[in-house]
């Protein structure tokens, strides 16, 4: 249950943040409910892959400790100078209560990704089976207007790989390897990422995603490009661990 | 069919003849010429030999050291001086080649003198873009992947394609004109300009599709791109022609004088129409999202508003506006100043558009600490030098082409051609 104060603290935030929508049955007046749920109709009946790969984050959750980033750095061999997957943080002064908030940043591997329209090589392509949007290495040129078409911020060029590098849910250095989960989601101490199935509709994240009571939203949902990172808060109190 | 080929095969070895003829026959006089010329080609020469050596230099060392210590760019910022310096080049090139074909393959008299010479520039000044633009991709031979898994939808892909075949077709059409065949010069001509205008309104669009950044985004970016082509042509023509005049020691001559007036004529309606161009770039800009606000924000009181201001708009448009409005396009030497005022302009015009469009961070809309400020990148040495070579390149390859295509470059003698024969 959201309380009356979070619900106006909630209120503010929501009108004054660009990108972010906030839905549920007492906000509705200033949300769209397309938005709650991240997607189009058409999109949300529709998951064109399996398994339709998916993060939930539960975005109260997150305490900022870097654990997943560390567990990234390690697993995907990521420089200092780079990253896959970071944490941004919000400051509101005039919030009530809380005045800080954590966002975990990674590739939304968006079902219509501008990155993979604009590579001229294919390099980096939208994986037929799994929706990740992944990368051959081994033909990027360097153009760089992969890192101009993401709206998110998530692509860096590598050196040691002399090419752009980017975050594929662990697919090369795990799930490939039949683990079951990024290495981020399985460093974080207080379950904030959720990884899951789309096409599944008994999976975690497709039930949260398709529920009405909490909002669920995505970040810069104007561009249009349907992210596969859903963003939630979760309430303390239910016991959803995985 | 046997007959046409073998009337095809004389044709081509004919054509290999009259090219030996006249071009490679002279091969001595060709070398002598080279080293012979007055103070102003010698010091063109050498500053272009210099800056070419210096940019080698660097260049070199910015390969070894790897680009991300070399260059000043981000990962917020990714496209920097070297990317706005190719666009610089390869815009120049696509004017030369829109306003060379109004004489030579659309007939237009009074700018036939201009098209050898203007041609010749346009395929070096795209040379020099590409060569530019190498230093900027960290795997060029990765390219071969355009051909084996070509990306269709990408723009890049389409760019550099067109790009390939527009250069291709400018290679033939000045072959052609030189051995004086006007009519394939003329096809191959129409067929450059076809090539040369998609590929260069999809340079636009690599900017113009990329629709997570506001500042680009829209149709808006290849109709510029090709309005700022043609005046980046006129002025390249102009400064290209007084110099090829004034290094092989000649006065140019009345049908050169009509030509060039023309071209100047044509060059301030072009800034006129870029000047409209600007303004509701700016207008609609102060209306829309806080993004594209802020980037419009940046030209008008922010870190580029001396670049756009000052540079691009005073002395890129209005001063040489006034300057040729005021001469009624009949002084040359002012209408060289002009041109040469305009080229500054529209370097930085080059410079602005690639760098306003990365300064508000993308995920500046979602309130975050690290993404509140504006980005910023500043040119290192490495950039700067790379660039000033493109121009030394530029820069040699015509003043070897002066003296090698002395002839052909005359308008009087070589460049008006009886074109209505061709259309007929």
């Amino acid at each position: 249950m959201i309380t009356r104060m979070e619900r106006r603290e909630f209120l503010k935030l929501g009108l004054t943040i660009t990108g972010v929508s906030v839905g549920g049955g007492f906000l509705s007046v200033v949300s769209n409910f397309k938005k709650v749920f991240a997607s189009t109709e058409e999109y949300r009946k529709k998951y064109p892959y399996k398994p339709h790969y998916t993060m939930l984050i539960r975005q109260n959750r997150c305490i900022d400790c870097g654990e997943c980033m560390k567990a990234c750095v390690k697993t995907n061999n990521v420089p200092g100078y780079g990253y896959r997957t970071t944490i941004l943080e919000r400051y509101e002064k005039n919030a009530i209560g809380s005045k800080r908030e954590f966002i975990p940043m990674l590739c939304m591997q968006c079902n219509n990704p501008p990155c993979v329209r604009a590579c001229p090589v294919e390099a980096t392509y939208k994986d037929k089976k799994t929706g990740i949007v992944r990368m051959h290495y081994e033909k990027c040129i360097g153009c760089k207007t992969c890192m101009e078409a993401c709206p998110y911020d998530a692509r860096y060029f590598n050196d040691e790989r002399h090419a752009i590098d980017k975050c594929d849910f662990c697919f090369d250095t795990r799930l490939s390897k039949g683990m079951k989960l990024p290495a981020c989601a399985e460093a974080c101490p207080t379950k904030a990422r959720v990884f899951g199935d789309l096409s599944n509709p008994n999976d975690e994240v497709f039930r949260i995603v398709h529920q009405m009571q909490k909002a669920v939203w995505v970040l810069r949902p104007e561009v249009g490009t349907k992210p596969n990172v859903f963003y939630t808060t979760s309430d303390r109190e239910v016991s959803d661990e995985k | 069919m046997a007959k046409t080929k073998k009337a095809k095969a004389i044709y081509i070895w004919d054509a290999v003849r009259s090219i030996n003829g006249s071009v490679l026959h002279n091969l001595h006089e060709d070398i002598d010429s080279l080293l012979s010329g007055g103070k102003i080609y010698f010091f063109l020469l050498i500053m272009g030999f210099l800056m070419v050596y210096a940019a080698g230099m660097f260049g070199v060392s910015a390969v070894n050291m790897g680009y991300r210590e070399a260059y000043g760019l981000t990962r917020e910022a990714p496209w920097g001086l070297l990317i706005s310096t190719y666009i610089f080049f390869v815009v120049t090139s696509t004017g030369l080649c829109i306003v060379s074909s109004i004489g030579h393959v659309f007939g237009v008299k009074q700018f036939m003198p201009i098209a050898t010479r203007a041609v010749f520039v346009s395929i070096v000044t795209i040379f020099a873009g590409f060569s530019v633009m190498l230093f900027d991709l960290d795997e060029p031979f990765h390219m071969i992947y355009s051909i084996i898994t070509p990306n269709l939808s990408s723009n890049i892909w389409w760019m550099g394609a067109l790009y390939g075949a527009y250069l291709v077709f400018m290679i033939l059409e000045f072959i052609f004109l030189l051995l004086k065949r006007h009519k394939p010069a003329a096809y191959s001509g129409l067929t450059a300009l076809i090539f040369g205008i998609s590929a260069h309104s999809n340079l636009g669009a690599v900017f113009g599709m990329l629709h997570g950044r506001d500042f680009w985004y829209g149709p808006y970016m290849p109709i510029y791109f090709i309005a700022s082509a043609i005046m980046s042509g006129c002025a390249a023509i102009v400064i290209f022609t007084w110099l090829g005049y004034k290094i092989n020691n000649e006065k140019i001559d009345k049908q050169m004088e009509k030509a060039l007036q023309s071209v100047g004529k044509l060059a301030a309606l072009m800034i006129a129409i870029l000047i409209f161009f600007e303004i509701w770039k700016v207008i609609t800009g102060l209306v829309g999202s806080e993004d594209k606000r802020l980037a419009i924000f940046s030209m008008l009181n922010g870190r580029y508003a001396f670049n756009f201001l000052v540079i691009e708009i005073l002395i890129g448009m209005i001063i040489p506006f006034i300057i040729l409005i005021k001469t009624r396009f009949m002084n040359m030497n002012k209408l060289f100043y002009a041109s040469i005022l305009m080229i500054i302009g529209i370097f930085f015009m080059r410079y602005d558009l690639v760098m306003v469009g990365q300064v508000v961070p993308v995920l500046h809309g979602i309130n975050v600490e690290e993404f509140s400020g504006l980005v910023s990148y500043a040119p290192t040495i490495y950039e700067i030098a790379i660039s000033i070579g493109g121009l030394g390149i530029a820069i040699i390859a015509f003043l070897f082409g002066e003296k090698v295509f002395k002839g052909p470059f005359k308008g009087h003698k070589f460049g008006i051609h009886p074109l209505d024969e061709v259309w007929k």
